[in-house]
């Protein structure tokens, strides 16, 4: 197994008693943990730094503007963007697909056009596409699963026609695990004269991302599931397609001219950017890009993925065991286990000190289509070992007699 | 490695109510209907109240949930029948104070005498799993307003 043991230390908070027992982080899915140097580098900017950007002469000011436009260079080449101009900070995930939806998408869909989805979708990558689709007469259309919890591509090529304007699929799904063909998809979308818009969040944190090998048209993920602060995500967009998108918030920073009766707006990336930006969110982001690159992403990926292998190898010994999702999959499990709730079961579990989430995984579609009403699940990242699988493991065990005897 | 304050939380009765819900079903003739759902966790009840003169006559529920959600409504169902509306709102309040943790002081009913919900009082040291506990009965006041407007 690869060692990534040394990473614990950069993270502070994994160093602590949970209910009397040594904290076992398993819901990076929902947020990861933040190492110290990032952590740091928010301290450093409002200790040292604080200051409006695009704006002033004086020194923190051009100190601050440096922090936030290094922070989107460093995005840049983290997902191998041709240009910063493609790079857009927003709010996170959810406000970037909005953008799309509500720009986008409303400038370029009437009655009759298609949008197609994945059944696996969370719910940021659907309501904005339902609220599109009522605002201007386009209907959805669901790609279905196979058994074992993937997408087929001949459903693609079936369901992707030439009514189809846009191709709205999650990268990997926070709930199977399920890594989408997203380049092959994007071809048959081009084929058919539709553009991809990838639910990055679950993806850039974990993998390699190269959104000009993977050809998407835009790509949007969030800071606080990649070692970095909440409140802060990007949106990556092809330069010609953002370029005859209009804003979809207007106020200050994003404006070039100001009349009585109306305005011009900033270039890209800038005009998508109304308001005094996440300035400390986006030099968090830069922090955490510069801490997985030096990591390695491939060091990352290679361990998560031995890391679920080796807890659904450990998992499928539990007798009673259901688990969603295929075999070759990200680094989380959700799961069923016997007839006891998952909120029961993950207060069991945190009461052992062991963190997972419980719930829907704001997936209800896809909890549909699963016929489950909720589901546990254990999510895994870097700072996360054998170890951690051995105890949560051995607490859904004991968690299964406990009720097994209550129950 | 063990589940020290689990049995706080678990006890007895509650898996009791949980394994054998008392009035789970569907109310026949005219009712009033609530659907509740906890869209942070995908808990769902639907509770049907029978409500004549100002008194509950009849309630019974359906719906999926954890073992806390849905032994709360089977618990809740027994104390309510056969009491004034105005009391069984009381009775909401005062649980509502009992899931906070708070003394539950200034009401006229005894918490030991109100059918098995003082079993439901370990659920405040576990503040994730209050909205569980309190689910059926915020389905129980809507539907009693409903009632009243």
């Amino acid at each position: 197994m690869t060692n990534l043991d040394h990473v614990r230390n950069h993270f502070p908070i994994l160093d602590q008693e949970v209910n009397e027992h040594p904290l076992v982080y398993l819901d990076s899915a929902a947020t990861s943990q933040k190492p110290k140097s990032v952590i740091e580098a928010l301290e450093d900017y409002y200790n040292r730094y604080n200051s409006n950007v695009h704006r002033g002469v004086h020194t923190l000011g051009s100190h601050a503007t440096d922090g936030y436009e290094g922070a989107r260079e460093k995005v840049k080449n983290f997902i191998n963007a041709p240009s910063i101009k493609e790079v857009i900070f927003t709010r996170g995930t959810t406000t970037a697909i909005n953008t799309v939806a509500y720009s986008y998408a409303r400038e370029n869909l009437k009655e009759g056009d298609e949008i197609v989805l994945t059944l696996m979708e969370h719910h940021s990558n659907i309501i904005p596409w339902q609220q599109a689709a009522k605002a201007t007469g386009a209907t959805l259309k669901y790609l279905p699963l196979q058994e074992d919890g993937t997408i087929s591509l001949e459903d693609v090529r079936e369901l992707v026609t030439e009514k189809t304007k846009i191709v709205a699929m999650t990268h990997v799904s926070n709930v199977l695990g399920t890594i989408n063909p997203i380049k092959e998809v994007t071809e048959i979308a081009h084929q058919n004269g539709a553009v991809t818009v990838v639910d990055g969040a679950q993806g850039v944190p974990h993998m390699s991302v190269d959104v000009q090998d993977l050809d998407v048209d835009f790509y949007a993920f969030s800071a606080h599931k990649m070692c970095g602060p909440t409140g802060i995500g990007v949106l990556y967009g092809k330069e010609s397609l953002l370029e005859e998108m209009e804003p979809v918030e207007f106020g200050g920073e994003m404006i070039d001219f100001v009349n009585l009766h109306d305005s011009t707006w900033k270039d890209l990336p800038w005009k998508f950017e109304g308001g005094t930006p996440i300035i400390a969110g986006a030099i968090g982001l830069g922090a955490a890009i510069d801490y997985l690159n030096e990591i390695g992403m491939e060091q990352i990926e290679k361990h998560e993925h031995e890391l679920v292998q080796y807890a659904l190898e450990q998992m499928n010994t539990i007798d009673g065991i259901t688990i969603y999702g295929p075999k070759e999959r990200a680094g989380l499990v959700t799961f069923n286990l016997d007839d006891v709730h998952p909120h029961d079961l993950a207060t069991a579990l945190d009461s052992l000190g062991v963190a997972v989430r419980a719930g829907h995984h704001c997936a209800q579609p896809l909890m549909k289509h699963l016929q489950v009403a909720a589901t546990a699940r254990a999510s895994f990242y870097l700072y996360n070992n054998k170890e951690d699988v051995d105890v949560f493991v051995e607490g859904l065990k004991k968690a299964k007699e406990y009720f097994g005897d209550v129950f | 490695m063990s589940f020290n304050n689990l049995d706080t939380l678990y006890r007895q009765v509650i898996m009791d109510h949980y394994k054998n819900p008392r009035k789970r079903g569907k109310l026949e003739g005219d009712h009033i209907t609530v659907e509740l759902n906890n869209p942070t966790c995908g808990d769902r009840i639907d509770l049907q109240l029978k409500v004549e003169d100002g008194v509950v006559k009849d309630a019974m529920f359906e719906g999926e949930g954890c073992s806390i959600s849905m032994s709360s409504a089977s618990m809740m169902t027994q104390v309510v029948i056969d009491k004034p509306v105005k009391d069984a709102l009381k009775i909401s309040e005062m649980f509502s104070d009992m899931m906070l943790g708070k003394e539950m002081e200034g009401y006229d009913f005894d918490i030991e005498e109100l059918g098995d919900i003082q079993a439901l009082q370990g659920v405040s040291k576990f503040p994730a799993r209050i909205k569980c506990a309190t689910l059926a009965w915020k389905a129980m006041e809507q539907g009693v307003e409903k009632d009243e407007s």
